[in-house]
């Protein structure tokens, strides 16, 4: 394909608040990022930085105060282009009297399809995304993590070129988020590109050929995850049990803690198999050695130097 | 597992609700009794104007009429036959009635009867049953029986036969106009009042009106018409009885024992008629039938 | 076609919503009234029940009219169902102009269902149909110029204003439409030509609702004239363009947050 699957430039966007028009509150300033066909993007950063609106303005339920984009090399005031791209939108919230179905039914009959094909479509998908069971039932009565599920439905039934996910792990549990992972792997698999929006990092890790980090409106970097995140192994974690009566190492007791009869260490990495060797001498039981990786929070310290509280804490996952 | 039984606030709700509501019916009972005597029952309308009432009525003013005609016919309903019934109310009613809805028909019928009839029977008010029918006439100026109801008034209640075949000949014109109508302002013109014109206009009125209330007073004109046609009759026949024997007879028994009439007859309402001093026949005190002409000397 | 999809959908959501059962309490409404007329007023029992239904018929219309008619584009926004939808390949206008349809087509069963609740009763007061009924038709028709007249305006203030206050603008103007011409008179009994002209202008820029009211000539049994049906056809489609064209360019240029 000729076209790149996005391209942004110098993308803008200011809020007015209050009643009168007070100086502006710049949610978006100058965003300027290119999407490769094929390729899985993840946006980072944390809550407010601006992902939402940029994936709203990509989408046309908002217009830009300055800059252009383009999808698939069409406009994004170019409503045709819809066709050929799929989104979820945050914490989705659909018309809860509609049947799991139904509503498929109702946003696929957008793309002109006959009836049998639609009806067929609608079948797979539910399907895709494990809600066969719950098909015939009204969507008031769906979890959260079902309705997410059934907006990732929605935003992939057309088989679309593109497409942007709004925290698509939101409100799963573990079995979803693998699925979900599954599914944008699969969808690269096929050549697709997906442009999705996280604050979990591993997600971002295991799943992006490529990340950018947004922080109050303002794009930070763009890169391979390890480029621009350059996680650092901080240490690693021994977790481990003593048999009764064993005391703990001294150099290690002031870096434990306990949990009922689990202890925990931490230690440099240079000093991982001498420390290992110490418990080994005590009898310890080693249950579990694990990397631990900088936090996003501990990243954007870096970044941007200062101290803040004020971030919404970030999972790390340690599957 | 959800408990099936019911909780103890359904209980108390189930149990308490049928004595509660038997609790209601006289405690309304007396709240009635105590605002009736604290409050004189003023006969008002809220409101008087029928032209404010149809702005309210944003545009619904028909059915507004309706439930306005509804309420003048109970009014009246809820009257006559009383002892001492005003129906000062009744004209306001009508009068809103007909500028909600001019073309109301039947509340001009009904106002052109009653607010001219004497008390106990209707308002006593000539005058404003001249000038609902008017309204009428303005309202509806095809419809001829507007003007049948003008002439009617006037020859009936008001006695001025001129403006009864006036009202008679205007209405003739009219496309549907009953035949009638012509020969009847002729023999205004000629006559006056004559009993053949008041009983062919009160059948008519009989036969063509849909109001309980209007048929039966009719039939009560009617009777009491056809019973002083019996009282002229009567009254011939006890002239004669007075020339035979040189003393006017006591009562009906008296014409028949002597041969001049072969049974005793009886009014419309089924009674015996009275004879008086002179040969003068009036009606049994205890008859229903309303003829000034023949009430008896004795106060009902 | 994608204005017909949203129709359908704005249709169903009614539906699902239990709207319809406004013509449970009208039919026993209708039946009431049928079978008590003949005691309270004889020889008007046509007119009554005609004159009932058509009142009811219009109020009933336009409670349904205002109340869902200022939700249809607030609701979505709110509750962000818009969002999905939106990212289709459906124009903003054309999402517009389906809430409006599916509303329409609501209210045209909804008033349909009534029609024939009202035909049964006069067949029972009245034992069969006069060709003068014809106007009860046309009566009729006129109330569904006037709800469609209504939605619209309910739809504009939808698009920027919350429910209670579009409710209060929509009934507000809905009223100002019957009193216009007593606007108008009001304006000119006061002897200011100021006034006067104000009133005068405001007169032919309110919707004017009274236009469409025939309940009286329709119970009566009144032929209304042919010119008057094509003439408030036309003024209610001209009306309804000059407020949906205003309300798609609104909402063509609203931000969703």
């Amino acid at each position: 394909m000729p076209h790149k699957a996005i391209e942004i430039d110098g993308l803008t966007k200011d809020y007015y608040t209050g009643f009168w028009r007070k100086r502006p509150h710049r949610a978006l300033d100058g965003l300027t990022l290119q999407v490769e066909n094929g390729e899985v993007f993840g946006f980072l950063g944390p809550n407010g930085a601006g992902k939402s609106t940029t994936l709203k303005l990509l989408m046309g339920l908002m217009f830009p105060t300055a800059g252009t984009a383009r999808i698939l090399g069409r406009s994004i005031e170019d409503v045709g282009m819809h066709k050929q791209i799929g989104y979820l939108p945050e914490q989705p919230y659909f018309y809860d009297y509609l049947t799991g179905r139904e509503l498929l039914d109702y946003f696929a009959r957008f793309f002109g399809y006959g009836p049998s094909e639609r009806r067929e479509r609608v079948d797979r998908f539910l399907e895709r995304v494990g809600l066969s069971a719950a098909a015939n039932i009204q969507l008031r009565k769906y979890s959260k993590g079902m309705l997410q599920r059934v907006g990732i439905a929605q935003a992939i039934l057309h088989d679309p070129q593109v497409v942007f996910l709004d925290e698509p792990m939101s409100g799963l549990d573990p079995v979803g988020r693998r699925e979900v992972r599954d599914i944008i792997l699969d969808m690269r698999k096929h050549g697709r590109t997906v442009l999705f929006s996280t604050h979990i990092l591993s997600d971002a890790e295991m799943l992006c050929d490529r990340v950018g980090v947004l922080l109050s409106g303002k794009l930070q970097g763009v890169g391979s995850p390890s480029e621009i995140l350059d996680v650092r192994v901080q240490g690693m974690e021994i977790l481990f049990e003593l048999p009764p009566g064993r005391a703990l190492p001294p150099d290690l007791a002031e870096q434990t803690t306990q949990t009922g009869s689990r202890l925990r260490v931490e230690v440099p990495e240079e000093e991982l198999y001498a420390a290992l060797e110490r418990l080994h001498l005590r009898q310890a039981r080693i249950l579990s050695v694990t990397p631990i990786k900088a936090t996003l929070e501990d990243y954007f310290f870096q970044l941007v130097g200062r101290e803040n509280g004020e971030h919404h804490a970030v999972e790390i996952s340690k599957e | 597992m959800e408990r099936h039984r019911p909780s103890r606030e359904t209980w108390a709700a189930v149990f308490a609700a049928p004595f509660l509501l038997a609790a209601l019916y006289p405690l309304q009972k007396h709240i009635d009794e105590r605002t009736r005597s604290l409050q004189q029952q003023k006969e008002e309308l809220v409101l008087n104007s029928g032209k404010l009432l149809e702005k309210l009525s944003l545009g619904y003013g028909s059915l507004l009429a309706d439930i306005y005609w509804t309420r003048a016919v109970q009014y009246y309903g809820e009257r006559v036959g009383l002892k001492g019934a005003q129906f000062d109310l009744l004209a306001p009613l009508l009068e809103i009635s007909t500028t909600l809805d001019p073309h109301l028909l039947v509340a001009y019928r009904f106002g052109a009867i009653f607010l001219a009839e004497p008390p106990a029977v209707g308002a006593g008010r000539p005058d404003l049953a001249a000038a609902l029918v008017r309204k009428g006439i303005a309202a509806n100026p095809d419809e001829w029986s507007m003007w049948a109801q003008l002439g009617f008034l006037n020859y009936w209640y008001l006695k001025d036969y001129g403006k009864a075949a006036a009202a008679y000949i205007e209405g003739s014109k009219h496309r549907n106009a009953l035949p009638w109508m012509k020969g009847m302002a002729a023999k205004i013109e000629e006559e006056g009042g004559s009993r053949q014109a008041s009983r062919f206009l009160w059948s008519q009125i009989y036969e063509t009106s849909q109001a309980p209330e209007l048929r039966r007073n009719a039939k009560e004109h009617l009777q009491a018409l056809a019973a002083e046609e019996d009282a002229e009759h009567l009254e011939k026949l006890a002239a004669e009885y007075h020339d035979r024997f040189g003393h006017y007879p006591s009562s009906e028994r008296d014409l028949v024992a002597a041969g001049i009439i072969p049974g005793e007859p009886l009014d419309p309402a089924g009674f015996p008629y009275r004879f008086e001093a002179g040969g003068k026949v009036r009606l049994d005190p205890r008859s229903p039938i309303r003829s000034e002409v023949l009430q008896p000397a004795i106060h009902r | 076609m994608h204005t017909w999809v949203v129709a359908i959908n704005t249709f169903r959501e009614a539906v699902r919503d239990r709207v319809l059962y406004n013509l449970i309490f009208f039919s026993l409404l209708m039946m009431g009234a049928a079978v008590l007329v003949g005691g309270i007023s004889i020889g008007i029992e046509h007119l009554v029940i005609v004159n009932l239904g058509l009142t009811a018929i219009s109020i009933f219309g336009i409670v349904m009219a205002v109340f869902i008619g200022v939700g249809l584009v607030y609701k979505e926004i709110d509750k962000r169902t818009l969002y999905a939808l939106l990212a289709r390949p459906i124009r903003r206008w054309e999402f517009l102009t389906g809430k409006y349809a599916g509303l329409l087509l609501t209210l045209a069963v909804n008033t349909a269902l009534m029609t024939v609740g009202l035909a049964m009763a006069l067949l029972y007061v009245s034992h069969g149909f006069l060709r003068a009924d014809f106007s009860i038709l046309v009566a009729i028709y006129f109330i569904l110029l006037e709800l469609a007249l209504i939605t619209a305006l309910a739809l504009l203030f939808s698009c920027f204003c919350s429910p209670m206050i579009s409710t209060i603008l929509t009934i507000g103007l809905y009223i100002a439409g019957v009193f216009s011409s007593d606007i108008r008179s009001f304006g000119a009994l006061t002897g200011s030509s100021l006034a006067g002209g104000i009133t005068s202008a405001l007169y032919y820029v309110l919707p004017n609702f009274h236009n469409f009211n025939v309940i009286a000539a329709a119970a009566h049994g009144e032929a209304i004239p042919a010119a008057l049906i094509v003439q408030n056809t036309l003024y209610a489609m001209a009306y309804i363009a000059l407020v949906l064209f205003p309300a798609a360019a609104i909402f063509s240029h609203r931000d969703l947050k």
